[in-house]
């Protein structure tokens, strides 16, 4: 558009937030509602517009395009692949190899209804296996949620800065709805960020050389790669958690949810604002870490009651739990199956709750 | 064991003593196993081009997950299967490097089926070696894809009964029939007992050293090649060495014949 602005879906503009986000190179398979990010790259290699853009290519499977995905990262190069639920499982194998390596890279899941194949509608089923490390061994992924198409293209920047600051997978944790979606945007003139990489496998110089391995045989060496691990953990634990909130800090209830669900929460909030009941609205950004400090600090406040929405039969109200430790009021609403709660709904359940 | 005879490949110099691409650290392969010899013509053949600073090796899930603890280059241990996507991935944004893997009968003819047929096909400019002793060796001697029928393994105790688990898979046959390899080769790689004599055919280390060579420069030359070498494993096998010897180069090259599969860039013409 003439004004600088755009209007385009979530998937798409992931894509191009990316593009612009220095991105070298993508491995697709394709799965619905994800595919318009391999389609929209697909259209971009080998425009002058992204020279950094060196390689898109279409896997023979998800299996194939997370191990390519390895591959490249482990040259130091910024890669990305996206994906959906029964994908996104697939792709665990490489996650967990990865998160041993220490490996920094993008992997978007546009969550759709589970479990199994699922129908494409927008679910947040995939909360735990995102932010748990969903393959085998002790792992965490950092896991990104964006609530719009502003955020769909601003995430990836983002997304490869923590990858590469920590040497970890970076989820973008997005939902069909988003994936779907579309909005009016504007890209950031912002130059991609360079990111040193000592570290990568592309060919030794000298005596130097390095190996990328997950398997340490010595039960002493894997230990210290295990608590080398850990420590990481902890500390983006506590450097990088992100939230947003409104109208929360003199609020008596506050909804707490992400993605999507947030803005029609952000709708009750008003409604319920209009109806006299002081609602807020908390909006973890990162899911890992869980903004677990910035939550706490609404009780110090003296809010008493919470009320977790989301696209699951209770995933992040775990985490909320974990956050209070046992102070406040906590009730879960929840929808499922593709379906939104709508903001009505949500108002009900608050009011009914503060009678 | 004397070493006699072979077919000496005049282009062909065996590099002795310590080689920059070795770390020179012991190997933990068991007696008589031929990943030792192809480490050894590996590096030799790494050496020959002065490649070491732009080789990037891929270890495999197997007996070969420590190759990097021999080979003295840059590494990457791929998931179990999907050294060739991992290998794909690398090459993909970084098309300077050069790139191989050993990879066993399990991890590239079993699981990682699908990522072997898919990097050939796509004709990636990577090498991959493959070596069969028709077992899985690293956990313990089960059935692989390559076991011969009749073959006692810990998940064949009776033998392999091929009305029940298929026949042998023939990786090379199956490359050789894509259109993408440039360079497909089998090589019975073991010394090999010569009859009933106490001297030894070093046979087929000579030519695997020369399909190593001729493989990196297929690569070099943008193609796909891979190499199979019949091997051997006594200890799951349940044989001394020179029956295992034997057994590879009299029963399992019949099953597996040697020989140049494919060879698109003629390099084997020199």
């Amino acid at each position: 558009m003439m004004d600088g602005r755009d209007f385009m879906k979530g998937n798409e503009a992931l894509a191009i937030g990316a593009l612009k986000a220095g991105l070298n190179a993508y491995f697709a398979y394709p799965i619905t509602p994800s595919s318009e990010v391999p389609e929209t790259l697909a259209r971009e290699f080998k425009s002058p517009e992204y020279p950094e853009f060196r390689m898109f290519l279409q896997a023979a499977s998800e299996l194939e395009a997370i191990s390519m995905v390895i591959g490249a990262a482990s040259t130091g190069a910024k890669v990305m692949t996206a994906t959906s639920g029964p994908g996104f499982s697939l792709k665990q194998e490489g996650m967990s190899y990865a998160a041993a390596m220490e490996l920094p890279f993008l992997v978007a899941d546009v969550n759709r209804a589970g479990p199994g194949l699922g129908n494409l509608g927008p679910e947040q089923s995939d909360y735990l296996q995102a932010t748990r490390g969903g393959g085998h061994g002790g792992y965490r992924n950092i896991v990104l949620a964006p609530n719009s198409v502003q955020e769909m293209a601003a995430f990836p920047g983002l997304g490869f800065s923590l990858a590469f600051k920590y040497r970890n997978p970076v989820v973008i944790l997005a939902d069909a709805f988003l994936g779907q979606l579309k909005e009016d945007i504007v890209f950031p003139k912002i130059a991609p960020e360079r990111f040193p990489t000592p570290w990568a496998a592309s060919g030794a110089r000298g005596a130097e050389r390095h190996v990328l391995a997950s398997l340490h045989l010595d039960f002493e060496d894997q230990s210290r790669h295990a608590e080398h691990l850990a420590r990481k953990y902890e500390e983006v634990e506590s450097a990088e958690q992100r939230s947003d909130s409104y109208m929360a800090s003199d609020a008596d209830v506050v909804l707490v949810a992400y993605g999507v669900v947030a803005r029609l929460c952000r709708r009750a909030v008003k409604e319920l604002r209009e109806r006299r009941v002081r609602a807020g609205l908390f909006r973890p950004v990162t899911l890992s870490p869980f903004p677990s400090n910035d939550l706490k600090a609404l009780v110090d406040k003296g809010v008493k009651k919470f009320v977790v929405v989301e696209l699951n039969a209770g995933q992040m109200i775990l985490d909320v739990r974990l956050a209070l430790e046992g102070r406040g009021q906590i009730e879960s609403v929840h929808k499922m199956g593709g379906l939104l709660p709508a903001a009505s709904d949500v108002v009900r359940r608050v009011e009914a709750l503060s009678k | 064991m004397t070493v006699v005879q072979g077919a000496p490949a005049a282009e062909y110099e065996v590099k002795l003593g310590r080689l920059s691409t070795l770390t020179g650290r012991p190997t933990h392969y068991c007696a008589g196993c031929e990943h030792g010899i192809l480490t050894r013509l590996v590096a030799n053949a790494i050496e020959e081009l002065g490649l070491r600073e732009r080789t990037v090796l891929v270890d495999s899930v197997g007996c070969s997950v420590f190759a990097h603890d021999y080979i003295n280059t840059d590494a990457v241990q791929a998931p179990h299967g999907r050294a060739p996507a991992v290998m794909s991935g690398i090459k993909r944004v970084r098309p300077d490097l050069m790139v191989f893997a050993v990879q066993g009968d399990g991890d590239a003819v079993s699981i990682g089926l699908l990522e072997l047929l898919y990097a050939a096909n796509r004709a990636e400019p990577i090498t991959i070696f493959l070596v069969n002793n028709a077992i899985y060796g690293m956990t313990g001697g089960q059935m692989a894809p390559t076991t011969p029928e009749g073959m006692v393994t810990t998940t064949t105790p009776q033998g392999r009964d091929v009305a029940e688990t298929g026949r042998p898979l023939d990786a090379t046959k199956l490359l050789a029939g894509l259109d993408g390899p440039s360079y497909v080769k089998r090589v019975v790689l073991p010394i090999a007992p010569m009859g009933s004599t106490d001297l030894y055919s070093a046979r087929g280390p000579l030519e695997g050293a020369k399909s190593v060579l001729n493989a990196f420069k297929v690569q070099m030359r943008g193609g796909f090649s891979f190499v199979e070498f019949v091997s051997t494993c006594s200890i799951n096998w349940k044989m001394s060495v020179l029956e295992s010897k034997r057994f590879a180069t009299e029963t399992l090259a019949k099953l597996f014949p040697p020989g140049l599969y494919k060879d698109k860039l003629g390099v084997e013409k020199g």
